[in-house]
C-alpha cells in the first residue's frame, strides 16, 4: 500500500498515508431483486435491510448492507467467508427472482480517516459530504474522478471507501497528490 | 456544480449522470412488419428540440437507474424529472 502510494509521486515527496488503510472483509456480495427478495435476505442476516437512498445497516454488527440502487445493495461481511453467507442467502432467497453475486475479489476496501477527509474526498468526488447531507453512516455509489466508488461514512472524518481492483493504484496515487495540500509533508 | 434531481435519490452532482437520448421513444412491437422507411425514422429521427426536451439519463454513477427529465436545451435548466414508464408531465415550460 505505502509502496504504492509513494511510488511515481512528483517532486519527489514521499508520503506514506497512515490515514488510508487497506481493509479486508471476509466477503462481498452485491444483491439485486425486488423487495420480498430484499427482505427476506435481510431476515436472514438479521439485520434491517437498507431501504432508502444513501441508507445502510447493520452498525453493531459483523455485516454492513448498503444502499446502491431501489434494487440493489452492496453486502460487506467482516467475518463470515463468502461460501458460508452466499449459502446462507441463497437458502432463504430459493424460489425468488434474484441475482446473488460473489465480489469479494472484485473490490478492494480503503479507510480514510483524517481530519482532512472529506476535503481530501472533495477533491475527486462531487458529492456534498456536509455531515447535514451526507450523515455519518451514509452509504452510496459515487464517484471519485474517474472512477466509481461506494463510499460509506462510518465517522465525521471516517469513510470506508470501496473501489473495484484495477482502480486502486489510480485512486490512491490521486488522494496522495491531492493531500499534499493537506497533510504534513515529510 | 449542476445538480439533477434523480427519482431515486434525489438531487445529485451532474458528473454522477449520462445522457440516454430522446425519451418516449417506443420499439415498433413487430420490426419485420415496419417499412424500411419507418424503421430508419425510429432508429435516427429525433425531434432535435429548441426549448423543452423530453430526454433519458441514468444515474450511472449513483443508483444506476435510468429515468426521465424535461429540459430547456436552450438554457439547460432542468423543469422536472421523473421515472422511467410515467408519462411525460404536461403543461411544463
Amino acid at each position: 500500500m505505502s509502496d504504492t502510494a509513494s511510488s511515481g509521486i512528483g517532486m519527489g515527496t514521499t508520503l506514506a498515508p497512515a490515514w488510508l488503510q487497506r481493509v479486508t472483509p471476509a466477503a462481498r456480495f452485491v444483491l439485486q431483486g425486488g423487495p420480498s427478495a430484499l427482505a427476506a435476505a435481510a431476515r436472514a442476516l438479521g439485520i434491517p435491510d437498507a431501504d432508502a437512498p444513501g441508507r445502510c445497516s447493520g452498525e453493531g454488527t459483523t455485516l454492513t448492507l448498503i444502499w446502491l440502487g431501489p434494487d440493489e445493495r452492496l453486502l460487506i461481511a467482516w467475518l463470515e467467508d463468502a461460501a458460508s453467507l452466499g449459502a446462507r442467502l441463497e437458502a432463504a432467497l430459493a424460489g425468488q427472482a434474484h441475482s446473488l453475486v460473489d465480489v469479494t475479489q472484485r473490490q478492494v476496501g480503503l479507510r480514510l480517516a483524517a481530519a482532512f477527509a472529506a476535503d481530501l474526498l472533495n477533491c475527486g468526488c462531487p458529492l456534498d459530504l456536509d455531515p447535514a447531507r451526507f450523515p455519518v453512516g451514509s452509504g452510496t455509489r459515487t464517484l471519485f474522478n474517474k472512477t466509481d466508488i461506494v463510499l460509506w461514512r462510518r465517522g465525521v472524518d471516517d469513510f470506508h471507501i470501496e473501489v473495484w481492483r484495477s482502480f486502486e493504484d489510480y485512486l490512491v496515487r490521486w488522494m496522495a497528490e491531492a493531500a499534499q495540500d493537506f497533510a504534513p509533508q515529510r | 456544480m449542476l445538480l439533477i434531481r434523480c427519482p431515486h435519490c434525489g438531487e445529485r452532482p451532474e458528473p454522477e449522470f449520462a445522457y440516454g437520448g430522446e425519451a418516449h421513444i417506443a420499439r415498433p412491437a413487430d420490426p419485420a412488419a415496419v417499412s424500411d422507411d419507418d424503421w430508419a425514422a425510429y432508429l435516427y429521427l429525433r425531434t432535435n428540440a429548441k426549448g423543452v426536451h423530453a430526454e433519458r439519463w441514468r444515474h450511472t454513477r449513483g443508483c444506476g437507474r435510468f429515468f426521465n427529465a424535461l429540459r430547456d436545451t436552450t438554457t439547460d435548466r432542468f423543469i422536472a424529472t421523473y421515472k422511467s414508464g410515467e408519462k411525460r408531465p404536461e403543461g411544463l415550460r
